[in-house]
């Protein structure tokens, strides 16, 4: 078992790994250095990694408290994951308010990252729907926090990082969902003005809309692409439309091929395929909730596929105001470096303000890609889209960095300087080192 | 809808079991020694769909005391459907070798208790004619070894107990499993840097909820290659055996 990689495989990281097992238990310190909570390592980069350090495994706390079906509130320890949320609550009739594109992540990293989903036009960030958690800090401390009780620590946890303190559990609402299904529509769009336009009109029709867009494509196709949008089903839609449960295979990347297996060739010839696999400009769709929120989730260690180098992922959000003329240059921008992979996740965030500090959705346009590590080329090309980014006012996702610079951080989050005074001087990450400047 | 006692509910292995059943809306009546740790598991239990867990909290060290809290658990749940025994220790080897005190204490909780438990619950369970009763034992009792043979011989004495009263009591209707897991990281463990042979506490759990489920009685060894590795263990020579 290899403990403390993050889900990009890059940096690497030494580092001694403590199983937290009891939430009742005082925080477990090494006697020196900084220490740092992890959850089940889905962050791309090194927001969850602490090289010469400790971390603390949160895995362990994976109980349940409790779950009223009638309210839809549930109470877990901090390890939990999405997954196992799921499993109990959709039974019931609830399902997460938020989930990020895979569910084997755990409550406190949701929370630390303020995760977003497909429907932050209509429900905001993960944090949102946090009711409460426990938090404890190095000096002793154990505190319950809300937006009435410790609400500055509530504030700086939210999309905190692991760097205010760690949660141990957390009481969540969740929302209803009378089935596994959704149904709605999957587009082919030319463009980035039909994209904005569908994405306009679908913002008050359809709880989930994300597109992908073809990165490889250039001159008249450029951002061309496939839109999808989506509503769940009440149980007796699913039931009418005769909707089953799809067989899952276990299917695995059993192990790391020597080289990366993403290269111009691959992605030009995958994302043709996909586009052109619908015939019709419009398919109506029906998908279960698996297929829809979490495609990734199927092929298990799908990370591997880029070989032991590694992987950067790249997400950014450009503000509303000129997201078109942003999102055309970094696609012009990637498309003539022929480096990005499959596709591009485009999506346009909501209004509704994020409840963390640090949090990392505004209102604008999102994108997010992966790039195999070619060296240096793959850097400079990520830092010219850093600039664009900045230049706009927009910023980058810390849960998929691990490459940006302190200015862009700074410039990305203005309230860092009012958020330092959280950090608990026991934690630390090679985030919070790299790129704020801190122990 | 199962109804089922734990002996040593806490054992990052029984939880595990427990989980699964839960999900299938069973019945509980959970035994360990800490008091907070069996209610959260209580609690965890009935998120996951349990349909009453009862909790008792003892120290299962006091010899005296096992019987009734045996006789307790069938009066609490009515009839024990199944019965699983968890509880244990893994001891420090070289303390032991110079202490008998500290080899008595380990013998007392790996076996002795244990090997109550078992006797009542096998008359319980012979007098409902109808059960499965678990025993957790180990690989480590297949063969002494030099690393951990106090540990291996509390584990070894369950083992034939186990494989003995499974003979016995299949006329009766009773099922007696005896469980061998290989390395788990549980809490046990947790000191032990851990290597590709190491399965998690889930998945042993998942197994041996599947062999209850089956009506499966003898030995079951999690994961099951286990069983070949002893095997070889098991009939190694000495000089070999004498690194281990
Ligand atoms: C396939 C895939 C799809 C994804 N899609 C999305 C998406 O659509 N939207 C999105 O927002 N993100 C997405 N992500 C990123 C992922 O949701 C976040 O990185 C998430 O935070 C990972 O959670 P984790 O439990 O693995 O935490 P880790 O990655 O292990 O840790 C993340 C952070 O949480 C902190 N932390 C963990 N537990 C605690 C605790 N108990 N107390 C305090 N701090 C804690 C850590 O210190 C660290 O800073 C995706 C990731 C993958 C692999």
């Amino acid at each position: 078992m290899t403990q403390g990689e993050s889900w990009g495989g890059y940096p690497k990281a030494a580092q001694t790994f403590r199983n937290v097992r009891d939430r009742h238990a005082a925080l477990s310190l090494p006697p020196d250095g900084t220490a740092l909570a992890f959850g089940n390592g889905r962050s791309y980069g090194d927001v969850c990694l602490n090289d010469g350090g400790t971390l603390l495994g949160m895995r362990g706390l994976d109980r349940f408290i409790s779950f009223d079906a009638e309210t839809g509130v549930l109470e877990c320890e901090a390890g939990v994951l999405l997954a196992d949320i799921i499993d109990i609550a959709l039974p019931k009739g609830w399902f997460l308010p938020v989930t990020p594109g895979t569910k084997f992540v755990t409550v406190g990293g949701a929370i630390a990252n303020d995760v977003h989903g497909k429907n932050h036009h209509r429900e905001g960030t993960f944090g949102r729907h946090v009711l409460a958690f426990e938090l404890l800090r190095s000096d002793g401390g154990r505190r319950v926090c809300s937006a009435g009780e410790n609400a500055d620590l509530f504030a700086t946890t939210i999309g905190g990082l692991g760097l205010t303190g760690v949660v141990t559990w957390a009481r969540l609402q969740l929302k209803r969902m009378g089935s596994a299904f959704l149904a709605g529509e999957q587009i082919k769009f030319g463009g980035l003005n039909e994209f904005f336009a569908l994405s306009e009109a679908s913002a008050a029709t359809h709880e989930y809309v994300v597109s992908w867009i073809d990165c490889l494509a250039r001159g008249a196709s450029l951002g061309r692409g496939l839109f999808m949008r989506a509503n769940a089903l009440s149980a007796d839609e699913a039931a009418a439309r005769g909707a089953k449960a799809p067989i899952v295979l276990p299917l695995a990347m059993p192990l790391t091929p020597p080289i990366s297996l993403v290269n111009g060739l691959t992605l030009r010839a995958f994302n043709a395929a996909y586009f052109y696999r619908q015939r019709t400009r419009e398919a109506a769709r029906l998908w279960h909730y698996g297929a829809f929120h979490y495609p990734l989730d199927a092929i298990s260690n799908w990370n591997r596929i880029y070989g032991p180098k590694g992987f950067l992922q790249y997400q950014c959000v450009v503000p509303a105001r000129d997201q078109r003329a942003v999102s055309e240059a970094l696609l012009k921008e990637i498309s003539r470096s022929g480096q990005g992979s499959f596709l591009v996740v485009f999506k346009v965030f909501g209004e509704t303000t994020s409840p963390g500090l640090l949090s990392f959705p505004m209102a604008g346009t999102t994108l997010a890609l992966d790039f195999p590590i070619k060296g240096a080329t793959t850097f400079a090309l990520l830092d010219r889209l850093d600039a664009i980014v900045c230049e706009a006012g927009g910023r980058i996702y810390p849960a998929k960095d691990a490459r940006m610079s302190v200015e862009t951080f700074r410039r990305g989050y203005p309230r860092l300087e009012e958020f330092r005074k959280f950090v608990d001087p026991r934690l630390g990450s090679s985030f919070a080192r790299r790129v704020m400047g801190t122990a | 809808m199962l109804r089922i006692a734990i002996f040593g509910a806490t054992s990052g292995i029984a939880e595990a079991t427990a989980r699964v059943f839960a999900g299938e809306g069973a019945r509980f009546f959970l035994v360990a020694r800490n008091a907070v740790a069996l209610s959260d598991i209580a609690a965890d239990l009935k998120v996951r769909g349990a349909s009453e867990v009862l909790t008792r909290a003892a120290d299962l060290g006091e010899l005296d005391a096992l019987q009734g809290i045996c006789d307790e658990a069938k009066a609490g749940l009515g009839e024990i459907d199944v019965a699983l025994i968890a509880h244990g220790v893994l001891p420090d080897q070289a303390a032991c070798e110079n202490s008998v005190e500290a080899t008595r204490d380990v013998l007392a909780i790996n076996t002795v208790s244990p090997a109550l438990l078992m006797t009542r619950l096998g008359e319980i369970l012979a007098r409902q004619g109808a059960g499965s009763l678990i025993v957790l034992s180990s690989v480590a009792g297949d063969r002494g070894r030099p690393s951990n043979y106090v540990y291996g011989a509390s584990k070894a004495a369950l083992s034939a107990l186990g494989e003995g009263m499974a003979l016995k009591l299949a006329p009766q209707g009773v099922n007696v499993l005896v469980v061998k897991p290989g390395f788990v990281d549980t809490k046990m463990t947790a000191d032990f840097s851990k290597g590709p042979l190491w399965a998690s506490a889930r998945d042993v759990g998942e197994v041996i909820a599947a062999a209850v489920k089956a009506g499966k009685r003898g030995t079951l060894y999690t994961p099951f290659w286990w069983r070949y590795i002893m095997l070889v263990i098991r009939f190694a020579p000495g000089a070999l055996v004498r690194r281990m």
